[in-house]
């Protein structure tokens, strides 16, 4: 059934972790994402889980990832700094392929910055903080509600990939309450990872691919589980075949980057026809929204893109939205990370104007609107 | 095949192994591969994790369930393995830089929540892998590639830490022991909780030709002379002491593993 309720960010995320089956979590609290450390405490008694409070956060993802390969959904949840201590073994999962998700509630930086204040600047940092070519997800709510449904998207793209997934909150959506409709696990589309059916003799464990993703057992199932950080063969033991390394790294990527269409697709809002374009995500596209509203109601055409799948980004649908524009406002409280990737998907520097907040507060709407009066004029 | 086959659990068909003539981690797989063997403990109910370094490689020749994680996380990763999986008999097989350098966190709080990991530590004195540098175990004043002239700092005794830590067993030995070995790995892997044992490795590559250990068979004698019962070696006078390294059981006692304190805990 479908129950309302007045929730944080972080609340909602939790529950969602749950009702999307999640029965492991550990963590080390860190602000603003400590309170899903204490709701798993209480939680994953109630549900016959296991929460655990690890020695930092290097440990924390490790626990995870450790569960996940023992058949369980599992996550943990950080900010800023403990992100950066969990990249290498995000990369570990990555390339081992097991599913995780992680949920960072970003924060001001760089290094402790302001512990309890907002920012979103962690655009780049959840892509490319763990060396190596790879692919991984990462998908941004703007909402209460959002955080909630993306968190259940979470889990089920994390086991249908067999990947890490980032849900990139922050600070204010956290601690902010709004109104939820909970769907509970029977009204929720959850998926499971695949299991293996080949004879337990023999079994390579990345030897079976179903859409480029390695139909594995689980650590104490019979078919015998080979699972290392290193290059490997279909076998699961360590090779430096170059051939097998190219080849490995090759699908690691393509095994997101091919399969887009699966992933929330980007919402647009506002006039389909209007030469002003305002690309966002996060909270800032709620600001971003209120701003368009307001002027398409008197005066003048705009639209708003909101991004939902930071990564991969989805370059095809921003370029399609963006190609008839006259002006491209990216507003986000950041330096401009994400009007890079904008320059990056061929928009010529000159179309784009960033608006950017990098005080710690949120973006406001009047702020978004001046913006726009200005491109206007 | 018998089940009370050491094989059944070593790819024997990936053998001969990257390890150097006269390195110990091949005697210690063996070693825990008998203990499997007479623990009847089926190979799909074993995962054998390890870490980095020469002993990281010790996955690629078995033919149990096999984890090998970050260098000095493979406890961490296997705390979330156990606590999910319980019914799995986990053998953390460690060196001694993943273990008491970048792993020592996590060896220590695995040890205080007595997660139920039975972890062997193959201490060769040195990181092996990367060309003979000291570890926290090298001796004080040994030779090694970032130490020429003698490590300034001084090691430290890691069965004690475990012990202090909260393990419940802990015991060490030698290469040269390998019955002893065999009958500790068996007695750890027989203990519910943390349960460690420290086996000393020659590394003929580089510590023993560092420190003038002279050839495999001189060095498996050091071993031999050197480490002593440690009930022989209590009752040494200090200054004796210290041209000795105990070998025995330090630890053995049965408090309450982190799963059952879990389990009582938070749901009682």
């Amino acid at each position: 059934m479908t129950i309302k309720k007045l929730l944080t960010g972080n609340d909602a995320c939790t529950y969602a972790a749950i009702n999307a089956g999640a029965r492991f979590f550990a963590g080390y609290p860190i602000t603003p994402a400590t309170e899903i450390v204490e709701l798993c405490s209480e939680l994953m008694t109630d549900y016959n889980g296991i929460f655990i409070q690890m020695e930092d956060e290097i440990a924390s993802i490790a626990a995870v990832i450790g569960a996940s390969l023992g058949g369980t959904k599992a996550f943990t949840a950080t900010s800023g700094p403990g992100l950066a201590l969990m990249s290498e073994n995000i990369g570990f999962a990555a390339m081992a392929e097991v599913p995780c998700v992680i949920i960072n509630v970003q924060r001001y930086g760089p290094s402790t910055g302001i512990a309890t204040k907002f920012s979103q600047s962690d655009v780049m940092t959840v892509r490319w903080g763990s060396p190596g070519d790879h692919s991984l997800i990462v998908l941004a709510p703007s909402s209460v509600q959002d955080s909630y449904d993306l968190t259940v998207e979470a889990f089920n793209l994390s086991e249908r990939f067999r990947t890490p997934v980032i849900l990139l909150s922050d600070a204010a959506l956290a601690h902010v309450r709004e109104k939820v409709e909970i769907r509970e696990p029977g009204e929720l589309d959850l998926y499971q990872r695949k299991k293996p059916s080949n004879p337990v003799d023999g079994y390579l464990p990345y030897g079976t691919l179903h859409n480029d993703v390695p139909v594995m057992s689980n650590f104490g199932d019979e078919h015998i589980l080979r699972v290392t950080g290193l290059v490997h063969q279909a076998s699961g033991y360590s090779s430096d075949n170059p051939r097998i390394a190219e080849e490995l790294v090759q699908r690691l990527a393509r095994k997101i980057d091919d399969y887009q269409e699966e992933l929330p697709a980007p919402l647009f809002y506002g006039n389909q026809s209007a030469e002003l374009i305002i690309v966002s995500f996060g909270i800032s596209a709620r600001a971003s929204l209120e701003a368009v509203n307001i002027v398409n109601k008197g005066g003048f055409k705009a639209g708003m893109l909101e991004l939902r799948t930071i990564w991969p980004f989805p370059r095809k649908k921003v370029k399609e939205v963006c190609s008839g524009a006259k002006k491209i406002l990216v507003v986000e409280a950041n330096h401009g990370q994400v009007r890079e990737l904008l320059i990056s998907c061929g928009i010529p520097p000159e179309k784009l104007r960033g608006v950017n907040k990098q005080n710690a507060e949120v973006i406001t709407p009047s702020e978004v609107l001046s913006a726009l009066k200005e491109e206007n004029s | 095949m018998p089940l009370a086959d050491y094989k059944q659990y070593v790819a024997m068909d990936r053998l001969p192994s990257i390890w150097c003539p006269g390195c110990g981690n091949g005697t210690a797989l063996k070693a825990l591969a008998l203990a499997l063997a007479e623990l009847e403990i089926p190979p799909d109910k074993t995962l054998l994790a390890n870490g980095i370094g020469c002993s990281g490689r010790v996955g690629d020749y078995v033919r149990c369930h096999r984890f090998h994680g970050t260098h000095g996380r493979t406890l961490a990763f296997v705390t979330g393995i156990k606590l999910v999986r319980p019914e799995i008999k986990a053998v953390c097989f460690l060196g001694d830089g993943d273990c008491a350098a970048i792993g020592m966190s996590h060896f220590v709080h695995s040890a205080r929540r007595n997660v139920d990991i039975a972890t062997i530590v193959v201490n060769n004195f040195n990181y092996g892998m990367t060309g003979g540098q000291f570890s926290p175990l090298s001796p004080h004043n040994a030779i090694t590639s970032t130490s020429s002239s003698g490590k300034p700092e001084p090691d430290i005794d890691i069965c004690k830490l475990a012990d202090v830590a909260g393990a419940n067993y802990v015991s060490r030995t030698t290469i040269y022991h390998v019955t002893e070995m065999k009958n500790y790995i068996k007695e750890a892997l027989g203990k519910k909780g943390f349960s460690f044992v420290e086996i000393i490795s020659p590394c003929p590559t580089y510590y023993a030709r560092y420190n003038k250990l002279g050839n495999i068979i001189q060095q498996l004698e050091w071993l031999k002379d050197k480490f002593i019962p440690i009930e022989k070696y209590n009752q040494m006078e200090d200054a004796e002491k210290e041209n000795f390294f105990w070998r025995g059981r330090l630890t053995d006692r049965n408090l309450p593993d982190l799963l059952s304190a879990y389990t009582l805990g938070s749901r009682g």
